[in-house]
């Protein structure tokens, strides 16, 4: 693909607007409409999530160091796992990784002042935390919903009622979050580009948002309506789900897993869009293929909204639906490996600074090649039927999401920090968080496998002694995995107040979001830039001057 | 020294990659011993995928450190690398590559499914519970009650949907030579013999022998797994599901509920016995004789008998003990 050969230039004079130069620290607890403070609370309250989770986990492992229940009681285990997935699906990976990065970036990478419609982004961010209070004040209403992230009916509609219905409230919380803000990324990219950049001149992250954008508009809204008939049949008397009153306990899970296996996308979309970011930074080269890693984002999209059926290969479903989703669940390995071979081809022949961020974004590749193979394998109705519901699914997913998404915010925390405070991370202390990270994620979730295709049953408190030796391992790993959040957290509240200032562009990058102060000003530039290269012509001649004022565009939008 | 030319170095590599993917793919030892007929078809799938992601593992995680070893910035040298944006040809190959890996592995998924028995159940299947009032013996000795079994069983068929492995569609016609109606609940497993009325906690099976599970839940979703005949089927309130196998070794397996039950589903855990023709003739025969039914149902319990134990915990299978004994000497 060949990148417009274009440099930045300001053209008008638009700053001022009688703003304050900058925010002080209580306007981040404000109803504020500026994108980019909407992205600092996102990614803060997530991270403040992540913690939540974390120490739900770590408790699920230590009780699992054993193999009878001696540590929590069964009900107690069963919330903290549900809560846990829910926690870190809803209110950590996708609220950072799209609500985050999202607001803050895509603005400033498009050369926009703020979102299409600020005041609906403050509403969607400010459904995030009631959604977490409300699932926090379910452990005491009733000891919290216990029938697992899925809550299939008819456990969910039997088991603790009122923690199941403030699960489900939370959930249609954050979904209406999610498709607010998807409404909002998508008309701001589309309408609010800077005239000089042209569809195939954008930055692949903002790519990534309007796929992932897409794709949470077609799936939340079913999820939402799951939410409700669920919160009905346990309320209010109706039999949706009740197969003793003609309900069906099938259609929910349909219901369900239309959204909830293209959340997987929503979780990683993303993230493969800051990989193409921080890649072709660090490596000091183009990115290689940038229509195929657009496109391919697209191709996932589409295809994702078609594979949910193989959540359900063991229930009620028909052989030809087994069959089409089989192979419609191996295709997506091929768009993904589209964007995993371009990443390789990225790095080859590149100058690689080994830098956190960069260490991160190749710990990813690494990591996802073993989850997207695990990934194809499941696919297979066959072999999915032996391990679905198993350590093997357990260890799959987390491969994909902790190895996947969670690597990939911290990748991009490290790349972006300076940007987002104006200050740098320190390196050494990253570096000491990527190898407790790298380690302890290798040795907590590749275990895993073994344990499912051996025959261990996920969301057990209690499991065959059989499996205790593989368990323990499992155990060990996660506690690095918690001590490795230490010098992640210590680092960052450090270097917030006291790191070393950064700067405009500390990595020399070309995106848009590097031609303003660090931390941005408040409505992101006093002139509007003028796209004159592309966001990765690293290598190439180009002429990062400034041009007369009125010199003609040197790219049309498309 | 004349240099050796890269394509001699990548014939090489490629042969060692093989060789290594090919020994894996045969050695991984991830999979518990096959007990089914099903297991080896299973099995061979996944050394397939196996060998494959063995491969490609080796091959991507290969270049990534390659890359990081031999593109590593010089100590300061602040310019960028080539800028090569894209490759035309390596991209149509490495999008082609993948996709024939996929459609190849997806058609041969097809064709295990299809060995499996994964294509017969559905449509017009046989309700569980309907066959289980209806010892087998039996209707083959009457002719009036086989048609109106036939035409009741129609009606029936038509709206339920039996989910699941049933048998091979080249043995779909034959009766099976064991059929038990399985029945999962918070948090047991009962074992229903419906040609012999015999109820158990266990499941017991003659080995080589053509066994029909008939699947139901009670209550909540539960899900039946044996993990050494790589065969699972969720027990669906209200939609009756069916397991076909043939069992290929004898020994004591675990049957496992795979499906979040509730509190102690981790607890959820009983076995199944695969007998010999004659241990199986014997075992029939000693529960027969017996008129109370031992039974070993994976839950604590403090009843004084197991036909007290299972009473308690499913009334609508088994009201008494009395009922149970009235049950087994039916089938006589």
């Amino acid at each position: 693909m060949a990148q417009a050969d274009i440099s930045i230039k300001p053209t008008e004079l638009q700053g001022g607007h009688g703003h304050p130069d900058k925010w002080k620290w209580y306007d981040y607890f404000t109803f504020n409409v500026d994108h980019k403070v909407i992205g600092i609370q996102y990614l803060v309250t997530s991270f403040l999530f992540y913690l939540v989770g974390g120490f739900m986990a770590v408790l699920m492992r230590t009780e699992l160091a054993t193999p009878n229940s001696d540590f929590l009681s069964p009900e107690l285990y069963n919330a903290f796992l549900t809560n846990h997935g829910t926690i870190m699906i809803f209110l950590w990976i996708v609220p950072a990784a799209i609500g985050g990065f999202g607001n803050f970036l895509i603005p400033l990478m498009i050369g926009a002042r703020d979102m299409a419609f600020p005041k609906l982004n403050a509403i969607a961010f400010w459904l995030n935390p009631p959604a977490g209070a409300v699932l926090a004040a379910s452990f005491f209403l009733g000891g919290g919903a216990q029938s697992g992230w899925t809550s299939y009916p008819p456990l969910s509609e039997i088991t603790a009622n009122l923690p199941q219905t403030l699960w489900c409230v939370a959930l249609i919380m954050v979904g209406t979050s999610s498709i607010l803000g998807s409404v909002n990324f998508l008309v701001t990219i589309w309408k609010m580009r800077v005239p000089s950049m042209a569809w195939d001149q954008m930055p692949l992250f903002c790519w990534a948002m309007v796929a992932t954008s897409v794709l949470a508009l077609f799936a939340t809204p079913v999820l939402a309506a799951a939410m409700v008939l669920l919160l009905f049949d346990i309320n209010f008397g109706t039999s949706f789900f009740k197969p003793d009153a003609g309900g069906n306990v099938v259609v929910y899970q349909h219901l369900f897993w239309f959204y909830s296996h293209p959340a997987v996308y929503l979780m990683i979309l993303p993230i493969f869009g800051i990989m193409s970011e921080v890649i072709p930074v660090h490596a000091r080269k183009p990115i290689f293929g940038y229509k195929a890693i657009a496109y391919s984002s697209l191709t996932i999209c589409l295809v994702g909204l078609f594979v949910w059926v193989h959540h359900m290969f063991t229930s009620g479903t028909a052989p030809w639906m087994r069959i089409f989703f089989t192979i419609s669940t191996l295709i997506v390995a091929v768009p993904t490996g589209i964007k995993i071979f371009s990443w390789v081809a990225t790095l080859w022949g590149g100058k690689i600074r080994y830098t956190t961020a960069m260490l991160f974004a190749v710990g990813l590749l690494s990591m996802f090649v073993f989850g997207g193979l695990s990934g194809v394998t499941l696919g297979a109705a066959p072999f999915d039927i032996h391990v679905h519901d198993t350590y093997y699914v357990v260890g799959h997913f987390h491969y994909v999401l902790y190895g996947g998404s969670v690597f990939g915010i911290y990748s991009g925390i490290y790349h972006w920090f300076p940007k987002i405070t104006g200050r740098m991370l320190n390196e050494p202390l990253g570096k000491v968080h990527f190898v407790l990270t790298f380690i302890g994620t290798i040795l907590t979730f590749t275990p895993m496998h073994n344990l499912g295709m051996q025959g261990m049953p996920r969301r057990v408190a209690m499991y065959d002694p059989q499996f205790a030796h593989l368990n323990q391992l499992v155990t060990v790993g996660a506690y690095i995995l918690a001590v490795s959040v230490i010098p992640f957290y210590f680092n960052v509240i450090w270097s917030w107040m006291k790191g070393k200032e950064a700067g405009p562009n500390p990595w020399n990058a070309m995106t848009m979001e590097w031609t303003t102060d660090s931390p941005p000003i408040i409505e992101n530039w006093e002139v509007l830039p003028v796209l004159t290269h592309g966001p990765y012509a690293y290598g190439m001649e180009r002429s990062d001057e400034v041009g007369p004022a009125g010199e003609p565009l040197p790219a049309s939008r498309s | 020294m004349k240099q050796i030319p890269a394509p001699f170095w990548t014939l090489v590599l490629g042969i060692v990659v093989t060789l290594v993917s090919l020994w894996v793919g045969q050695n991984h030892n991830l999979l518990p011993e096959q007990a089914s007929e099903q297991a080896p078809l299973v099995d061979d799938l996944f050394n397939v995928m196996m060998t494959i992601g063995t491969a490609l593992f080796i091959v991507v995680q290969g270049a990534i450190v390659y890359s990081l070893i031999r593109f590593r910035q010089p100590k300061g040298d602040e310019t960028d690398g080539l800028p090569i944006e894209g490759n035309l040809p390596l991209e149509a190959f490495w999008t082609a590559i993948p996709a024939v890996i996929v459609v190849g592995l997806g058609l041969y998924s097809v064709v295990v499914f299809q060995e499996m028995g994964g294509f017969s159940p559905g449509g017009h299947h046989g309700h569980g519970a309907m066959v289980a009032m209806a010892p087998q013996q039996s209707v083959i000795d009457i002719a009036p009650l086989v048609a109106q079994a036939a035409a009741t069983d129609e009606d029936i068929f038509s709206k339920t949907q039996v989910y699941g492995f049933g048998a091979s569609p080249l043995v779909q016609m034959n009766q099976p030579d064991v059929t038990v109606n399985v029945t999962g609940m918070q948090f047991a497993w009962i074992f229903r013999y419906p040609d012999t009325g015999i109820t158990d906690g266990e499941l017991h099976i003659p080995v080589g022998k053509d066994v029909q599970l008939k699947i139901e839940a009670q209550d909540v979703i539960h899900s039946f797994w044996v993990p050494q005949f790589r065969l699972k089927q969720d027990a669906l309130p209200g939609e009756p599901g069916e397991l076909r196998f043939v069992a290929t070794r004898e020994g004591t397996y675990p049957v496992v509920c795979a499906e979040l039950c509730g509190s102690y589903h981790g607890a959820m855990r009983t076995q199944v016995i695969v007998h010999s023709p004659e241990d199986y003739a014997d075992w029939v025969a000693s529960r027969v004789a017996e008129a109370m039914p031992t039974t070993t149902v994976a839950q604590p319990a403090d009843a004084a008998t197991d036909a007290e134990y299972l009473a308690g915990i499913a009334p609508d299978l088994a009201k008494s003990p009395v009922q149970i004994a009235q049950m087994t000497s039916m089938s006589h």
